[in-house]
């Protein structure tokens, strides 16, 4: 039943999805924190800038982000991400790039809503003690929203395992790529399409069960 | 402004913002400064490349069809996903175990697995099963395809609307003697359609947004596709990208300004129970599907939906 099977390097291609995801989730929690320490500055001019890059980034769809980083970043300004002859990795790099650019502003959107569920009281205790911006923001008031902010996290985070999917776009080789070749060329539709949502489902429900049990366990009892 | 952050600037911190300020301008001017010689360098910005969009046939032949398609896609994507998703999200909140546990195992099912995923796969069931025309089977699998993952997610949207509602609402319609069907009906969904208004305009964001999918990978001729096409003809793919782009930013923007406008509404509304859902609402939800209690995250800021969903 299975020996159609033989011919596909599956788990590469699992492999390839995890790899995404692990790498643009590492990327989009930094540049997410960046934005949100942004969109909480006392600089206007910050806070403009993390805004519009949220509002704007947040609106376009992922495909299209992905898509310009092939066509437009890669083939007309010629960037290659250190990676100028080989295709597959440049691909790879390109997905990454323009899936962290895309998760960033939801990680950023996340982190703020966690850092208004701590209370006033005690960003204004530590301002008297002589704490300044950077010192409250890193000692007291991060640690605490980022506690209170692992479920959305882990929202965030499923959406983009699943988003990995999109860099198929511009042919990464990850699972549904591979699926879209396999249901092609085998006469196995149902059973090829069980096999990806089954590995779906695997990546997607126990990053939630896990981290949801981590969050409650961490959360800050108010 | 004061914020749990920073107090109102004395003159100190004035001068220091100041200089945060010029510094990031700096930064910020470099950035574009950097973009632009780029863009020119590569002649992205020569007349000839924008010259088409100030016609009126690089819109009547392109965009317009691409955007009446994505339109197309993402309307039908709502209309029938919804019924869908109201069904399955009241099944989820049956008295009976049999209706409850399979409906709970169907909406975590299509929740887990990517849109792009059910598209290939009705793409496929479309070609070998059915015989829908080769014209039109990028649309039906796109519909089908947002349908699936939308209608699980907006059983969420209903289930934590009904649940949204104060208890006493059930107790009062049982104390007059409606059955559960009637209290469903006639108390609870109408006032949780209200509480879940601009959930589902939220909502509607990620489906226009994946709708790009089908465009990139099933040959549906949408705006991200369409853009392809007009590139070809007029050999300007940076200047055609930044339009698909802003009018995407735009049809979003709408969305989620009108779903905001619609929740102020609701809640300044005297009639309503006061529960209004959004997306933020709906974040709490986690992937195990627990129910969403409005807690300190709704109150607070909207994180807009979840990340796109399961696509773009």
């Amino acid at each position: 039943m299975f020996d159609f099977l033989e011919g596909y390097d599956l788990l590469g291609a699992f492999w390839v999805t995890v790899k995404l995801a692990v790498f643009s989730g590492i990327g989009s929690l930094v540049l997410g924190t960046i934005l949100a320490a942004m969109r909480v500055s006392p600089v206007p001019l910050m806070r403009g800038f993390a805004t519009v890059y949220v509002n704007v980034v947040r609106n376009i769809p992922l495909t299209v982000i992905i898509v310009f980083a092939s066509l437009g970043l890669a083939d007309v300004f010629g960037i290659t991400l250190g990676a100028a002859d080989d295709f597959d990795a440049l691909s790879f790099r390109l997905a990454i790039l323009g899936l962290t650019a895309y998760t960033a502003a939801f990680v950023c959107e996340a982190i703020r809503s966690g850092i208004n569920t701590v209370p006033v009281g005690q960003a204004e205790a530590a301002r008297a003690i002589g704490l300044n911006f950077t010192q409250v923001l890193s000692l007291i008031v991060l640690p605490q929203a980022f506690r209170s902010v692992i479920g959305p996290l882990t929202n965030v985070l499923i959406a983009l395992t699943k988003n990995t999917t999109v860099a198929a776009a511009i042919g990464v080789a990850e699972a549904a790529l591979l699926m879209k070749e396999m249901i092609e060329n085998e006469s196995q539709l149902i059973l090829i399409s069980a096999i990806f949502a089954f590995g779906f489902v695997v990546l997607t429900l126990p990053t939630g069960l896990i981290l949801g049990w981590v969050g409650k366990r961490v959360a800050v009892k108010r | 402004m004061t914020s749990v952050l920073y107090d109102a600037p004395g003159p100190g911190a004035k001068r220091r913002n100041i200089v945060y300020s010029v510094l990031f301008l700096i930064v910020l001017a470099l950035g574009v400064w950097w973009i632009y010689s780029a863009m020119s360098d590569k002649g992205q910005l020569e007349w000839a490349k924008w010259s088409p969009f100030t016609e009126s046939q690089a819109w009547t032949t392109y965009l317009l069809p691409g955007l009446v398609n994505t339109l197309k896609a993402a309307g039908l994507a709502l209309v029938i996903a919804l019924p869908l998703g109201a069904l399955f999200g009241i099944a989820r909140l049956s008295d009976h175990r049999w209706v409850r546990v399979p409906a709970g195992v169907v909406v975590e099912f299509f929740r887990a697995i990517p849109v792009l995923i059910l598209m290939v796969f009705a793409n496929q069931l479309y070609a070998e099963y059915t015989d829908i025309s080769t014209d039109m089977r990028p649309l039906y699998a796109v519909v089908t395809g947002l349908v699936l993952y939308n209608a699980s997610v907006l059983a969420e949207v209903v289930r934590a609307g009904i649940l949204s509602l104060p208890k006493g609402q059930t107790e009062a319609a049982k104390a007059i003697g409606l059955r559960k069907g009637q209290t469903m009906r006639t108390i609870l969904l109408p006032q949780s359609v209200t509480a879940m208004l601009p959930a589902l305009v939220s909502q509607l964001v990620v489906i226009v947004k994946d709708t790009a999918l089908g465009g990139a990978l099933l040959s549906f001729t949408e705006l991200l596709s369409a853009r392809k096409t007009l590139a070809a003809n007029y050999g300007n793919v940076i200047p055609s990208f930044i339009v698909v782009a802003v009018i995407f930013i735009l049809l979003n923007l709408l969305l989620t300004t009108f779903a905001s406008w619609l929740e102020k509404r609701l809640r300044r509304a005297k009639r309503s129970t006061g529960a209004v859902l959004t997306g933020a609402t709906m974040d709490d939800l986690g992937a195990t599907g627990t129910p969403a209690g409005l807690g300190p995250m709704s109150k607070t800021d909207r994180a807009n939906g979840d990340a796109g969903g399961g696509g773009g």
